[in-house]
């Protein structure tokens, strides 16, 4: 706590929110706007899913009750279950084709 | 002890377990002895959800009644015929791999839980196992670039849609405090106005579901998907997951969700008559069938969908009839799909069915039944699916609903009936290969349905009207 004469700000659960939108947009603009490299797109996923986790240990806290931060960390758990399951495609593509370059994934179209 | 209620999960869990245990240990390759297993406990299953008793287990989150009875069968029957489908087609494509139907066993006991969820935890918890599996067997043909590419696509709009179903998920705790959909529906029943904050969770709760049964405007991955991966696979796709996602949508919106819904039907509306616009004119140009039966598909959801946009009793019977009556019916044309194969080698355009009423009849018969049940020409099964639907639609008001639909009908028709004309007025190129006896039996069981579902109707009903009522209370 700051104390006499300077300036305090408290950090209320609207600036995690704020955060954490912004997390969650970069995120999102991460999967679309990336034209190089699927390894950006699994960051990508994981920035979201902690945009997510933000939220929840935020609102767990302001809310003083422990589901969120349950929540959280099943969500950490299947993340990691996730990216493991994301790279093992990622590898089997490559070996197909010899690249993971995000403009080559468009044979299938029409 | 609540876990009891839990039984069938819990044995299908363990059967899971079993098998994938069964299927490493021989030193030979076991993928027939473990599919039939699987298909064992997936029948298993169905039974004891079928005895099961009613209530909420595991602390709330879990919960159980007539509605989640009814899908639960619908998506394990699914999983047993995609797995029945996927024998031959599996040994021939030298996929015959045993982790195969231990994932679609895996896959279904995820389907089973997002079914039973009853706390946005479980919820996330159900779709995730059910996704899993689903990246993993959309690029089960690893040496084929077409099914890498339908994987790693799956894999990406996939974890993109979990991400934003699990925004909204927290965004609707923080605002409204609690997790569980009982407790959620006392709290939005006892305040005026939802909050924003909810609201918007709401919307992305509903966009992540979306994803799941591929509505518009999160269709854009189904044709890629449908198209590259294994066709037993996509069989499945088409079937259990969207059982699945379409009955968490319902007991989402109309459970806990229900006093909002002046905030979410509109959502819904727009969503359904997309689809239905979509999956009708997307289609036409199409000359592979897989591809025309995801768009087909996407077409499906939105009729399915409108029972839910109406948001009554009979809305919610008319979806319940309108998904048991999907299921058959296109369980039926994918084995028809997965049977066509010239001199050994897998075919899946329009033109290879070619001259098929003269070559093949009987398949020709089977596909010309599910073709003109998809179209709803009565007295098919898929007439009374459209004819629920619609007539909730006319008795809630909702004209504009009706009358799309019956528009886009008449659109969908033109291209399944092209299906039919090329069977049986087209030159032949060259005779399909006879079907294999365990396709033959898939489409013979799901064209019966199809054909005499008009005959007996009313035990389907009576189960639709009683899990619908389960879950409007």
């Amino acid at each position: 706590m700051a104390m006499g004469g300077t300036t305090e700000m408290t950090i209320g659960v609207a600036h995690y929110l704020t955060v954490s939108a912004i997390l969650l947009v970069l995120g999102i603009f991460g999967i679309f706007l990336n034209r190089k490299n699927v390894i950006v797109i699994l960051m990508s996923v994981e920035l979201i899913l902690l945009s997510v986790n933000l939220n929840f240990v935020a609102f767990s806290a302001s809310l003083q009750d422990l589901n969120g931060q349950i929540f959280a960390m099943f969500v950490l758990t299947v993340a990691a279950a996730e990216a493991a399951i994301g790279l093992a495609i990622v590898v089997i593509y490559f070996r197909n084709r010899g690249s993971i370059e995000v403009e080559g994934i468009s044979t299938l179209k029409g | 002890m609540s876990w009891i209620l839990a039984l069938p999960e819990l044995a299908l869990g363990c059967s899971g377990l079993v098998l994938l245990l069964a299927g490493v240990i021989p030193k030979t390759e076991t993928f027939f002895p473990i599919t039939m297993g699987a298909i064992g406990a997936l029948l298993l299953t169905a039974v004891l959800v079928l005895g099961q008793g009613e209530g909420t287990a595991l602390g709330g989150h879990y919960v159980a009644d007539s509605f989640s009875g009814f899908m639960k069968i619908l998506s394990l029957g699914a999983a047993a015929i995609a797995l029945l489908v996927s024998l031959d087609f599996n040994e021939k494509e030298g996929l015959a791999r045993f982790e195969f139907p231990v994932l679609v066993v895996f896959a279904s006991l995820g389907a089973m839980l997002m079914i039973s969820a009853n706390d946005l935890m479980s919820l996330y918890l159900g779709l995730e196992l059910l996704s899993l599996p689903l990246y993993v067997i959309a690029a089960f043909n690893r040496d084929n670039a077409r099914s890498a590419e339908a994987g790693l696509k799956y894999f990406v709009l996939g974890a993109l849609a979990s991400g934003l179903l699990l925004y909204g998920s927290s965004l609707v705790y923080g605002f409204a405090g609690t997790t569980n959909f009982d407790r959620l529906a006392d709290a939005f029943s006892t305040s005026q106005d939802a909050s924003p904050g909810v609201v918007v969770g709401v919307v992305f709760v509903i966009a992540g579901l979306a994803f799941k049964v591929s509505a518009v405007p999160f269709h854009m991955w189904t044709p890629d998907v449908y198209e590259g991966a294994p066709t037993p696979v996509t069989a499945y796709f088409a079937s259990a997951p969207k059982v699945a996602a379409i009955a968490l949508l319902a007991r989402v919106l109309l459970g806990p969700f229900g006093d909002l819904a002046a905030q979410w039907q509109q959502v819904i509306l727009l969503v359904s008559i997309g689809s239905m616009i979509l999956g009708s004119f997307a289609a036409i140009g199409q000359t592979n069938l897989k591809r025309l039966m995801a768009y087909s598909s996407i077409g499906h959801v939105g009729y399915a969908l409108m029972g839910l946009a109406v948001s009554s009793d009979i809305g919610l019977r008319g979806l319940l009839v309108y998904m048991a009556i999907y299921v058959f019916m296109n369980m039926g044309s994918f084995a028809v799909l997965v049977a066509m194969r010239r001199q050994g080698r897998a075919v899946e355009r329009i033109e290879d069915l070619a001259g098929l009423g003269r070559t093949d009849p009987t398949m020709a018969l089977w596909m010309a039944v599910f073709m003109f049940s998809m179209a709803g020409i009565p007295p098919l099964a898929g007439f009374f699916g459209k004819l629920y639907v619609f007539l909730a639609a006319v008795q809630g008001g909702y004209w504009t609903l009706a009358v799309v639909g019956v528009l886009t009908s008449v659109v969908s028709a033109y291209y399944y009936l092209r299906i039919v004309k090329v069977m049986y007025f087209d030159q032949a190129v060259g005779a399909l290969d006879r079907a294999p006896a365990s396709l033959t039996i898939v489409m013979a069981g799901t064209g019966l349905f199809t054909l005499f579902f008009c005959l007996w109707p009313a035990p389907m009903l009576a189960a639709a009207q009683a899990a619908a009522a389960a879950l409007l209370g």
